[in-house]
């Protein structure tokens, strides 16, 4: 495919036809791109997830998913099962997206609903339980998951369809530290073998690693800034003001920090190197 | 510095610690998760049942219960329960906690239910008790129809329960496929069967939350206040994961349509088993039927 995968030309969503989730939203994805989507929370990021992966109809605008427009996709079957092919969606809560007995159940479930054959489909289950390092876990069931094993299997129910581009929601939320570490390597994987990764996350430390182009949604549910990834994160006032950082919560240079002010003071600039240092 | 622990004797004024109705909820909801995990822990272990097809087991024994469930001699069940016994000594399960999970509430249940019928059902007395106005009399054939039917569902609910602890709840559901349920029936039964998990895990935290916070005993009213609140609170989560579910599932290529994947094969000695189960269930109706 030569044009972008994805192309919003101000884009609106309103929840119920009333809460606006999403405003004017101008945005184009090329394949193969790596691209973190940064927002607070409640900016609108899994809204926007959602939207590419055709679950949601633009309020207002129009949103061209692998080149064609994906108005009315919901209710063609046949291109609603191409492009659900194509394009994966890991969900920020795995409880959602497990809803199997068990795991191996869960990753063998798109397989099967796009009608391949079974000898595929239990091919395709190992391959992705096997990426995911979790193939002791296949008969197990979802509540006897750890918060990081469920990650890893609410990934593998989407690695099995083998998207060209996966759309990954807070893929690090609520982890420990090394389990979090463990999913940052899993999705730089994922993005070496050439698929398009759009990851919404808030947390700024893994955004180097898994991305090379950063998209910031501010508060009020706009595009605020869409760039390199370090022409953005050296923005403090630009982070400061989509609600990414605290001016007394912060990053300097390679360094992330946290330490007490008085309110309303801040340090300057040679305490700030002082510190980092 | 050390600071001498206040004395922790009862005066005569305080009384003695109840848990409350939320407290024994909040136990039972707990006791109810760990023992699913229990179940699953005992169908993961290599036992004679547990190296067996599901569906074979489901077959056998649902074979089993109708042979039981038929039977009018107590010989006959007896015979059944001792089958019961051997399979559960064979499949590593733990035999105090099997019998006590049958028969402590099972006496009671279908004791209830069949009382009347030792006084009514009858005409050979057996022992007359006075009892206000009245002689209640016991009559023997009423009595030996009340312990029949308490042996009846005794036999039963262990043949239900030796299948449950023996096979992994997804399997038992894959199996129902075999008996032509709908594969869109079953999959409404396993995703139930998997939120109710997490309902349930929401309602502990929600009770242990408020546990935390509070620091004197509540009335009933307030407690029952309380439980409708949650209630409420449960079913508008549900209702909003319920929509996050199904976008999950047609976010993977769902349209109402259901595929499954099964992936049992039988061996011989499925076969094996598949046929004395039968065998089993029909030599029992049959020796019921002659004696």
């Amino acid at each position: 495919m030569s044009g972008p995968i994805f192309d919003l030309r101000d884009v609106r969503y309103r929840y119920q036809g009333k809460h606006l989730a999403l405003d004017g939203i101008d945005l184009k994805v090329q394949p193969g791109e790596r691209i973190a989507v940064l927002g607070a929370n409640g900016s609108g990021k899994s809204t926007l997830l959602k939207l590419l992966d055709g679950l949601l109809p633009a309020t207002t605008g129009e949103i061209y998913g692998l080149g064609e427009d994906m108005a009315g996709l919901d209710r063609d079957v046949e291109r609603a099962h191409e492009f659900h092919r194509r394009v994966g969606l890991v969900f920020q809560d795995p409880d959602v997206q497990l809803f199997s007995p068990t795991v191996g159940d869960d990753v063998a479930f798109g397989p099967l609903q796009l009608d391949l054959p079974l000898k595929e489909v239990r091919s395709r289950v190992e391959g992705a339980l096997e990426e995911m390092g979790i193939p002791h876990l296949r008969d197990r069931a979802p509540f006897e998951l750890s918060g990081g094993e469920k990650k890893r299997a609410a990934i593998a129910s989407v690695l099995s369809l083998d998207p060209d581009v996966i759309l990954l929601d807070e893929p690090t939320a609520s982890l420990d530290p090394r389990t979090k570490w463990v999913l940052v390597n899993l999705v730089v994987k994922l993005g070496a073998q050439g698929r398009t990764l759009i990851t919404a996350t808030h947390e700024l430390d893994i955004v180097p690693i898994i991305a090379d182009r950063v998209v910031v949604i501010g508060e009020d549910r706009r595009v605020l800034a869409d760039g390199p990834v370090d022409e953005v994160l050296d923005n403090d006032p630009l982070l400061i003001e989509a609600n990414l950082i605290h001016e007394h919560l912060h990053r300097h240079a390679p360094v992330v920090h946290a330490h007490g002010h008085e309110p309303g003071s801040h340090h300057g600039e040679e305490e700030a190197i002082e510190q980092a240092g | 510095m050390s600071i001498a622990a206040p004395a922790l004797n009862r005066t005569p004024r305080q009384k003695r610690y109840r848990p409350s109705f939320v407290e024994k909820t909040l136990a039972g909801i707990s006791a109810g998760v760990e023992q699913a995990v229990f179940s699953e822990e005992n169908a993961r272990r290599d036992g004679l049942l547990q190296r067996r097809d599901p569906r074979v087991k489901l077959v056998a024994f649902i074979a089993l219960i109708v042979a039981v469930g038929l039977s009018r001699e107590w010989q006959v069940m007896l015979a059944l329960y001792a089958v019961v016994l051997a399979l559960a000594a064979l499949s590593a399960i733990e035999m105090r906690s099997f019998l006590k999970r049958v028969w402590l509430g099972i006496p009671l249940f279908s004791g209830v239910v069949v009382l009347p019928s030792i006084f009514f059902v009858g005409q050979h007395a057996l022992v007359t008790v006075p009892f206000g106005f009245f002689d209640l009399t016991v009559h023997s054939d009423g009595l030996r129809a009340a312990g029949i039917f308490v042996l009846r569902v005794g036999v039963s609910v262990s043949l239900a329960i030796l299948l449950i602890l023996t096979t992994k709840w997804a399997d038992i559901l894959k199996s129902l496929r075999v008996l032509r349920v709908p594969s869109v029936f079953v999959l409404v039964l396993a995703m139930t069967y998997r939120y109710i998990f997490l309902v349930l895990h929401s309602v502990n935290g929600m009770f242990l939350a408020r546990k935390s916070r509070i620091v004197a005993r509540t009335s009933g009213r307030e407690q029952r206040w309380w439980i409708v609140a949650t209630i409420g609170v449960l079913m508008s989560r549900s209702f909003r994961m319920s929509d996050d579910v199904y976008q999950a599932m047609v976010a993977r290529g769902f349209s109402n349509r259901m595929r499954t994947l099964d992936d049992y094969s039988m061996v011989a000695a499925d076969w094996l088993m598949l046929a004395a189960g039968i065998a089993v269930a029909a030599l029992a109706m049959y020796a019921g039927w002659m004696l």
